[in-house]
């Protein structure tokens, strides 16, 4: 969707201010919110793709403005309530008052080096052939669908070269919808930067985009 | 952080959060000591100094560089860094004439497990929108001028492939050891906002 997250290009934000000596949490709430997001990954209530949607869905302005680790909160908050895990009186009451929902394991300590060893890996097998190869000119499609895409708008409708071919990938587009993981091959496809920004790009330089084959056509 | 209006911001958010831990640990979702556990490993246990590790191989071993270039995941996985936001990982090698930055525009796509978690600024509009469209702007924030003839490649990470920056190795740093080199490795160098550090900041180190 065309959200707050969707930031590439945009301008007026200011400098980047990098911290000195940055603690890994500002607040406690924050390693909070990053433990149970991650903890409830094995809830197998949604995937990934639903997750990022959760996010990137919030209104721009609330986005934008928000801490990031408070925008994970809000969009998990937002998934545990349209699953029916939580109530809105209990996020209130701070209590229990209604039975869980059935789900598929709940994270034990002993569990967590494993859990975070084996990651989420989403290559998939395949039993297509690449339609690119490496060297190939290709064309991005012109899509604003309301659900989530990883196509950002700053790389719609260019021409780029297909860099590498990274693997056959869990695709963000259907998954996100609860449709199914629909894998296809990825690529690295890679722009220069003046196709995307004109003049004010410096001639040399090239911005480079993982994109899934659905997001690409033949160019000349 | 100190003033009172923020303060009571963080206190309701605070709130909010203690609030949902209950209720999701008395609902039987969560365990809190998971959740513990969790925080301390990126407190304690992963972190740039994995990444560094990398670089450092990648700087001494010609042939680890070979498959780091050929197959990142593989490689760095050989080194035990196997954990989330790393099961897919792609080197990219500074040098001359070529610098290269990371950044995801639509989240905060970060291999954590090199780095560890990413810095506020990674994750901030500021950065998000800029490093695509100014990347020699946002580098310039940092206090990186780069030589005019030098190319900027800007990878943006959209789907699940994390990137690793290799900075150049500096020069002065013939025969040193590899943790020596490792010590020469910021993080920042790794995301592409910065240059490896120069030896003479750590000439002790490297006479060891």
């Amino acid at each position: 969707m065309n959200g707050g997250a969707d930031l590439g290009g945009m301008m007026g934000f200011g400098p980047v201010v990098p911290e000195v000596d940055e603690p890994k949490f500002h607040a406690e709430w924050e390693a909070r919110v990053m433990g149970m997001v991650i903890a409830l990954g094995a809830a197998g209530q949604w995937n990934l793709d639903q997750s990022r949607f959760a996010r990137e869905s919030l209104p721009p302005a609330e986005y934008m403005a928000s801490p990031y680790y408070a925008i994970w909160l809000k969009a998990v908050t937002k998934l545990l309530l349209a699953r029916g895990m939580v109530t809105e009186v209990e996020l209130t009451e701070g209590r229990a008052m209604t039975e869980p929902v059935p789900v598929k394991r709940t994270l034990s300590a002993a569990d967590v080096p494993g859990a975070l060893a084996k990651g989420g890996p989403v290559d998939r097998p395949a039993e297509t052939q690449p339609r690119f190869t490496a060297g190939g000119k290709v064309h991005t499609i012109n899509i604003h669908p309301d659900g989530h895409t990883r196509l950002p708008r700053y790389a719609r409708d260019k021409t780029g070269v297909i860099e590498r071919i990274h693997g056959h990938h869990v695709y963000p587009d259907t998954n996100a919808r609860g449709e199914g993981e629909h894998p296809c091959w990825l690529y690295k496809v890679s722009f220069a930067a003046r196709d995307l920004w004109g003049e004010r790009a410096h001639p040399s330089d090239r911005v480079t985009l993982d994109l899934w084959e659905p997001y690409l056509r033949p160019a000349e | 952080m100190h003033d009172h209006s923020d303060h009571s911001h963080m206190s309701d958010i605070e709130a909010r959060v203690r609030a949902l831990e209950t209720v999701l640990t008395e609902k039987g979702y969560i365990d809190p000591a998971a959740v513990d556990a969790i925080i301390q490993t990126y407190e304690t246990e992963i972190g740039p100094r994995n990444g560094a590790h990398v670089v450092a191989k990648a700087w001494s071993d010609p042939d680890y560089r070979a498959w780091l270039e050929e197959d990142a995941t593989a490689a760095i996985h050989s080194l035990g860094y196997v954990s989330r936001q790393g099961e897919h990982m792609q080197a990219v090698f500074n040098g001359p004439g070529q610098h290269h930055l990371v950044v995801c525009t639509l989240c905060s796509c970060y291999p954590w497990s090199v780095l560890g978690l990413p810095p506020v600024w990674y994750k901030s509009p500021p950065f998000r929108s800029r490093a695509v469209i100014d990347p020699r702007g946002v580098l310039a924030d940092f206090g990186l001028v780069l030589p005019e003839g030098t190319a900027v490649t800007v990878h943006d990470s959209t789907a699940e492939m994390r990137y690793l920056v290799v900075p150049e190795r500096p020069e002065g740093t013939e025969g040193w050891s590899e943790e020596a080199l490792a010590g020469l490795v910021n993080r920042d160098s790794m995301i592409g906002t910065a240059l490896a550090d120069e030896p003479a900041e750590h000439a002790q180190e490297g006479a060891r």
